[in-house]
């Protein structure tokens, strides 16, 4: 018996997609219902699995969700503190998994640029030829229990040629303050050669007793050229559970940018692959996470050489507070055919406490002769030098804590282009880093 | 301002300071000699705050409250400044941000209130003049990729921002070249008054030169042996240090 995977649980999942199956205008019926029964076969990874060794996903397969249908009950005012993208942005916002068009807004679209949601494209034959695609089904139990249960997201397109700057924000409200609620956003980013783009997708909860639940996967093609910026923002509560996959599959001479920022929470996973697909593509992998009390946060991190001349640069950052735990795995794979390969990564973290953990493995499989590799990790304290010189000029002790946090959490965010986002990111940093610290 | 009494120190098991006595009045510049080993730079970091050195016997008082009790930080609110022998890179904070933060709470410990924006601009590019500092150094991280002259010019400048009551000066003049040198000790010059006292701690005579102190000791063995003015700076340039072992029963 394979004792990687588990069965517990799935029933539940099982009996909600015997309602699911009954709503009139799904994206995707007939991958919906392979997919259950893929999740049937295959079940939940336990932490037998390689790959979720240091996660055990137990606490969420025991939880019963409700899984509500389009309803809206936010207001305005309700998202005002999460509006991250500033108020020129491009937005659309998903309550409970669903476009609320009331609260969206999309103006000032370039023509042929196509923002919407994925139900409303689900004819669209770029949707056709993308969703569902990429993303790997065979083996990974949240991305086949996303793909059962799709039911709406963010369908981003850009045609051939068309740059906009004005910064997509696509918000997620996981609403769990009845019941614990799960949610299944899927994302598609479609940019034709040439075109480029920035996303900022951003995740959100009301109600802090329940754990809702929120599985997504986002899938990125990024044609010839085409220059693609992603910002996940993780910013749900700290019970609440989330599982994501991120698949990027770029082209000749693209660049894709995606910094993964996880600030909440109570069992984080972020999954992210990128394919190096063809000649001369380029990625930038940025990461931060400042957890504390019984956070427990899983980056899982895979770039794919496939073709010669690519460059992959990781730089992945973590604060850890409390009886918090942190976990990075991040795989490079060289092909033989990716001669030329530069590839770099690095994963530094800060143990605020004595009881929090963190678990990182870099990992390089080289298959090519010619390239140049390198991954490092550090975990340690604070500088306690540098926090005695900032004391020893009259701040205090907590203040100085966090002075020396703000700074090795900036070296990430600074990576990010869009300004209004840095801006509106750097507080709800400082304020979860203070909350580790006195944790 | 200052007054130790018998202090005693150790660090690590170590014994190092053996019952110093000094006493600071305000408006004072002493010197603190001595040979390598003598204790002069566990001194500097007794009074400053350093964790790592545990107080084993005297007292120190400081504008007559007991500074041991006090944090780091508060020693540094009360007045209190040690211009560090090596000053720690601190990647990802500016400089003018830090200054501006430690300003602020230092006021505000003393019920002043924040300076705004422009008025703490207007303060750092009058005192930035005193160590010839320019705008780019204020804008870059605390003390990062900066040369050993930048790092002590930047020390002065701060002690020059902070305006403390008393400042320790912990061999600032090390690693320095003679125009270094003369930038920092006019810095300090510059910030002589009659109620801003100075610990300047130093291996060799050549500082003196250029802050002329009031009083001259010499640190040997974690004692205070020998204590006079200007004079005695240069009598130990003279003959060194050997002297002073021999007068306290050491054979070389």
């Amino acid at each position: 018996m394979n004792t990687a995977y588990q069965h517990t649980g799935t029933e539940n999942f099982v009996r909600a997609f015997a309602e699911f199956s009954k709503e009139n205008g799904r994206i995707l019926p007939e991958l919906n219902t392979i997919a259950i029964g893929r999740l049937e076969d295959i079940g939940f990874p336990t932490t037998r699995h390689e790959e979720w060794k240091y996660t055990n996903v137990s606490p969420i397969l025991n939880t019963a969700f409700s899984h509500p249908g389009p309803q809206f009950r936010l207001k305005k005012e309700d998202i005002q503190s999460w509006m991250l993208a500033g108020k020129d942005a491009i937005l659309l916002v998903f309550e409970n998994g669903y476009l609320n068009t009331d609260l969206s807004s999309l103006d000032g679209l370039p023509e042929k640029v196509i923002i919407a949601s994925l139900s409303a494209q689900r004819s669209n034959a770029i949707v056709k030829q993308h969703l569902a695609k990429y993303a790997p089904m065979k083996q990974e139990s949240f991305v086949v229990l996303n793909t059962a249960f799709v039911s709406d997201g963010a369908f981003i397109y850009l045609p051939a040629n068309i740059q906009i700057e004005k910064p997509v924000h696509v918000l997620y409200v996981n609403d769990s303050e009845f019941h614990p609620t799960v949610i299944y956003p899927r994302n598609l980013i479609v940019a034709d050669k040439n075109a480029s783009v920035k996303v900022a997708v951003s995740y959100h909860s009301i109600g802090s007793t329940n754990a809702g639940f929120t599985n997504a996967v986002t899938e990125v093609v990024a044609g010839q050229n085409a220059q693609v910026e992603l910002i996940k923002i993780q910013n749900e509560n700290e019970s609440a559970f989330h599982i994501s996959h991120t698949e990027a599959i770029l082209s000749k001479d693209s660049v894709f940018n995606i910094s993964t920022i996880t600030l909440g929470g109570k069992i984080v996973r972020n999954n992210l692959h990128i394919v190096l697909s063809e000649t001369n593509s380029v990625a930038h992998l940025y990461g931060l996470y400042i957890t504390d009390g019984n956070q427990l946060v899983d980056n899982h991190t895979l770039v794919d050489h496939m073709s010669p001349n690519c460059e992959s640069n990781e730089l992945y950052k973590g604060v850890l507070g409390g009886k918090s735990s942190g976990v990075f795995n991040g795989k490079v794979f060289v092909r033989q055919d990716a001669q030329k390969t530069n590839a770099y990564q690095s994963n530094k973290n800060i143990l605020l406490s004595d009881e929090a953990t963190m678990n990182t493995k870099p990992q390089l499989e080289i298959f090519a002769d010619d390239v140049k590799c390198s991954h490092g990790a550090t975990t340690g304290q604070m500088d306690a030098e540098a926090l005695f010189y900032l004391r020893s000029r009259g701040i205090g002790e907590q203040e100085a804590k966090a002075f020396l946090n703000i700074a090795f959490a900036a070296d990430v965010i600074k990576n990010i282009s869009i300004e209004a986002l840095r801006d509106r990111l750097m507080p709800l940093i400082e304020n979860k880093l203070k909350q580790s610290i006195q944790s | 301002m200052l007054e130790i009494k018998n202090l005693q120190a150790r660090v690590e098991e170590k014994q190092i300071l053996n019952g110093i006595n000094l006493i600071v009045k305000p408006g004072e510049v002493h010197a603190i000699m001595g040979p390598n080993g003598s204790g002069k730079s566990t001194l500097a970091s007794v009074l400053a705050g350093r964790e790592e050195y545990e107080v084993t016997g005297g007292e120190v008082l400081f504008k007559g409250q007991d500074l041991l009790e006090m944090s780091p930080e508060d020693r540094a609110r009360k007045g209190l400044f040690l211009a560090f022998q090596y000053p720690v890179e601190i990647p990802g904070v500016t400089n003018a941000n830090f200054l501006k933060t430690a300003l602020n709470e230092i006021r505000k410990a003393n019920g002043l209130p924040s300076l705004d924006s422009k008025e703490f601009l207007q303060l750092m590019k009058e005192k930035m003049k005193l160590v010839e500092m320019d705008k780019a150094m204020t804008q870059r991280s605390v003390n990062e990729g900066f040369s050993g002259g930048e790092k002590k010019r930047n020390e002065v400048f701060q002690m020059a921002m902070l305006e403390p009551a008393l400042a320790v000066l912990d061999e600032t003049d090390s690693g320095l070249d003679i125009d270094a040198l003369r930038i920092v000790a006019n810095g300090v010059n510059a910030l002589r008054n009659k109620e801003r006292s100075f610990v300047v701690i130093t291996h060799y005579q050549r500082l003196l030169d250029y802050i002329v102190p009031d009083y001259v000791h010499v640190l040997y063995k974690g004692r205070i042996v020998k204590s006079g003015t200007k004079e005695l700076a240069l009598e130990l340039e003279e003959k060194g240090y050997d002297w002073i072992k021999e007068e306290n029963g050491v054979h070389i």
